[in-house]
């Protein structure tokens, strides 16, 4: 019985921390730099490929573990989509050799599928041609292929997307639109759930790592910002607050290992468990996101500060791939509660 | 991660398993009763309860193993019986005995106690003296060979069937308050202590009142030294604070509303079919299922002998919330079945989910208040600086 990490699964988040530390401080992060080439040196994008395919062949709570440092540090790289999503889909293709080498990136367009369609979008199949729209393609910016579903669930992978950028709350993030008009196209063999529910998953751990990184601000501030003569950290109503942070913050870590482990571990339960992490997380980070922010005064509010990158961060986690309403519909769904 | 217990544990799962399923036709109805001594001495000669305390003094004598002791709450969670006895004599007198309790203090009192023949109250919280306590003001003035208590104690549980209690009082009014404070222990038969019941919202008595008037206690009855009281209590109050936030009984609670949902009906449907109903039933379960997994990281903590921290901070303050909300859910889920209270048509469960929607913010409050338990996390956890002393 051991519900924790291992000193690898330690020594291997505290070095992607590390390297983030370097290469995506604030600073960075406003000039919009990307991280994707310190993360592939060390073999972050091929995290969950293979060894036989180039891959560092690690499970998904590893992915999390990356995850939750990119949201710690506000990172700009593609990951959920290319790291994550799509290596599953791509199981046993050739392209997982080339995502992990970084000679190509993917994008997912599944939103349709794990949020709902709005606007018309779809994609429909038809002789092995794709044509039809999708919106909120992840790591979209950096595409090389992109992992679509159709109106059924059916995964493909095409490369004759138009890419249409479409600007978020979120900086850190690429989302696209993209338009499919007949597109060659190759069928996978995987279901879209299974992938979704691996993005859900480091959504959820990215929020984690955002959430407790502003709270860990929020202290910081706290304990040195002074008014009425004491640092306001000393104020119960303060303090109350940045305790309530980590009293929900905390148990979401166990809730995220549990998930990512499950998702490997115990897949008869992992369309529930992802669906419930990510919900939960949904609920808690923005709750953290303004405390912190409201912990900080006027200067919570400011651009200066930045704080509102972590902000942004976690409320483009809250909807992407399904907002807590919806994830909680496919938790109950899942188990029996209710037919879909 | 490895969330297996192994052959051994799982062996001894079984064993436990077996007994439950045979014995479980003797598990007492009601708490006070012989009946309820019996199943007490039948769990401690199987070593399912007093499972760790040393034979001499009448326990099983099994060396300390975590996860033996959580199979068997979970074997008997599962089984729906109930565990051995429970009281703050078990849980938070004997461990400060064997702590630091004299070897005649240990012999006399320990056995006994296990065995459910003698019931104690803890005489701590007084009516000035709440999240304050060091600031008690019961007295024990020196006369002769004894101590001489005046005072009052309030919250006291199970005041009225206990034979004995152990209690703080001041016995150096001059020293610093947390340094003034002594811990006794005397019968409750001792003249002088009159006992009245402290009805609360809930309608039922579940604590009291207890007055001392030149009460005479011998000055050997002490454990620790005089003034040494405060650390003494401490070192049961941990103990308290582990027991009040267990997340199983949250997973047990969450288990019956899930069946509620199921068989209450509203204009003939089924409240799970109601999607407004689910999404609320479903975000309790996530938080349910947190503090759950943070169970076991927890758990993996203590197996390692390592301290968590923050983790462990946090369990008071959210294992009584969720409790709470639970219960709050449970009579929203009712309507206006859900307000019916006492011995009435229509009601539920007894009117259960009632009470313990009022009980359990009895338990936010006691054993440390939450606004306590955010200092102690902001504080300890956090390390932000405590607020300045007050005149």
């Amino acid at each position: 019985m051991e519900f924790g990490l291992t000193s690898d699964q330690t020594m291997m988040q505290e070095s992607v921390g590390r390297t983030l530390e370097r290469v995506s401080p604030l600073d960075a992060v406003r000039k919009g730099a990307s991280a994707f080439d310190a993360l592939l040196e060390l073999g972050v994008p091929g995290i969950l490929i293979p060894e036989s395919a180039g891959g560092l062949g690690l499970t998904l709570l590893d992915a999390a573990l990356v995850a939750e440092m990119l949201g710690r540090h506000v990172a700009r790289a593609p990951f959920v989509a290319s790291a994550v999503m799509a290596p599953i889909a791509l199981a046993g293709t050739p392209y997982l050799k080339k995502l992990a080498t970084g000679e190509i990136k993917a994008g997912v367009a599944v939103s349709e599928h794990a949020s709902g369609a709005r606007d018309g979008a779809g994609i429909t199949a038809k002789n092995g041609k794709l044509t039809g729209m999708s919106l909120f393609a992840l790591d979209a910016d950096t595409a090389d292929v992109f992992v679509v579903a159709d109106k059924f669930g059916d995964l493909y992978v095409t490369s004759e997307a138009t890419v249409t950028a479409l600007t978020t709350i979120d900086a850190t993030r690429s989302v696209a639109k993209i338009e499919l008009d007949g597109a060659a196209a190759e069928r996978l063999s995987g279901s879209a759930e299974r992938m979704i529910d691996a993005g859900r998953i480091m959504l959820a751990a990215d929020t984690l790592g955002a959430g407790q990184r502003m709270l860990e601000k929020a202290v910081a501030y706290a304990k040195e910002r002074k008014q009425f003569g004491r640092v306001i950290g000393s104020f119960q109503a303060v303090k109350h607050m940045c305790a309530e942070m980590a009293a929900e913050l905390e148990p979401c870590r166990a809730l995220i290992w549990y998930a990512a482990y499950g998702f490997d571990a115990l897949p008869e339960q992992s369309r529930r468990l992802a669906a419930h992490v990510k919900a939960h997380l949904s609920e808690v980070g923005p709750q953290v996101a303004r405390t912190a922010t409201e912990v900080h005064g006027g200067m919570g509010f400011t651009d200066l500060l930045g704080l509102h990158y972590w902000f942004k961060r976690i409320g483009f986690n809250r909807q992407a791939l399904g907002g807590p309403e919806r994830a909680r519909h496919d938790a109950a769904v899942a188990q029996g509660w209710v037919g879909n | 991660m490895d969330l297996s217990y192994g052959p051994e544990y799982e062996a001894f799962r079984d064993e436990v398993r077996a007994f439950a399923k045979e014995n479980g036709g003797r598990a007492p109805h009601s708490y006070f009763s012989e009946e309820m001594r019996a199943w007490q001495r039948l769990l401690i000669s199987q070593g399912y309860a007093a499972r760790t305390i040393p034979k001499e003094y009448g326990g099983y004598g099994a060396a300390p193993d975590i996860l033996k002791s959580r199979i068997i709450a979970e074997e008997f969670l599962a089984a729906g019986l109930p565990m051995g006895m429970a009281n703050q004599g078990i849980s938070m007198l004997v461990p400060t005995l064997l702590e630091l309790g004299t070897e005649e203090q240990k012999q006399k009192w320990i056995a006994p106690t296990l065995r459910g023949e003698v019931i104690w109250c803890q005489g701590y919280s007084e009516p000035g003296a709440g999240s304050d306590l060091a600031s008690l003001t019961t007295r024990a003035t020196e006369d002769g060979d004894d101590f001489v208590i005046n005072g009052q104690k309030i919250w006291t549980s199970t005041a009225a069937q206990a034979d004995m209690i152990f209690c703080l009082v001041r016995t150096e009014p001059d020293k610093p308050k947390h340094e003034g404070i002594s811990y006794l222990i005397f019968s409750m038969k001792t003249p002088g202590i009159e006992v009245r019941p402290l009805v609360t919202m809930t309608g039922r008595a579940e604590f009291n009142e207890v007055f001392f008037t030149d009460v005479r206690v011998p000055k050997t009855d002490i454990v620790g030294a005089r003034g040494q009281g405060w650390l003494v209590a401490n070192a049961t109050l941990k103990h308290e604070r582990g027991m009040l936030g267990d997340p199983n009984q949250a997973g047990t609670r969450f288990k019956a509303l899930v069946d509620m949902m199921r068989a209450e009906t509203v204009d003939g449907g089924r409240l799970m079919d109601n999607p407004v109903w689910r999404d609320r039933l479903l975000k309790l379960q996530a938080r349910v299922m947190a503090m759950e997994y943070h169970g076991l990281r927890l758990l993996t903590a203590s197996l390692k002998g390592e301290d968590p921290g923050i983790a462990r901070l946090i369990v008071k303050l959210q294992g009584c919330e969720i409790n709470h909300l639970l219960a709050g859910f449970a009579n929203d889920m009712l309507g206006e079945i859900g307000v019916l209270y006492g011995d009435t048509p229509h009601l539920r469960a007894h009117g259960e989910w009632q009470q313990r929607f009022m009980f359990d913010l009895g338990l936010i409050i006691g054993g440390g208040t939450a606004q306590i338990q955010k200092n102690i996390i902001s504080e300890r956890g956090l390390g932000m600086p405590r607020e300045p002393k007050g005149v």
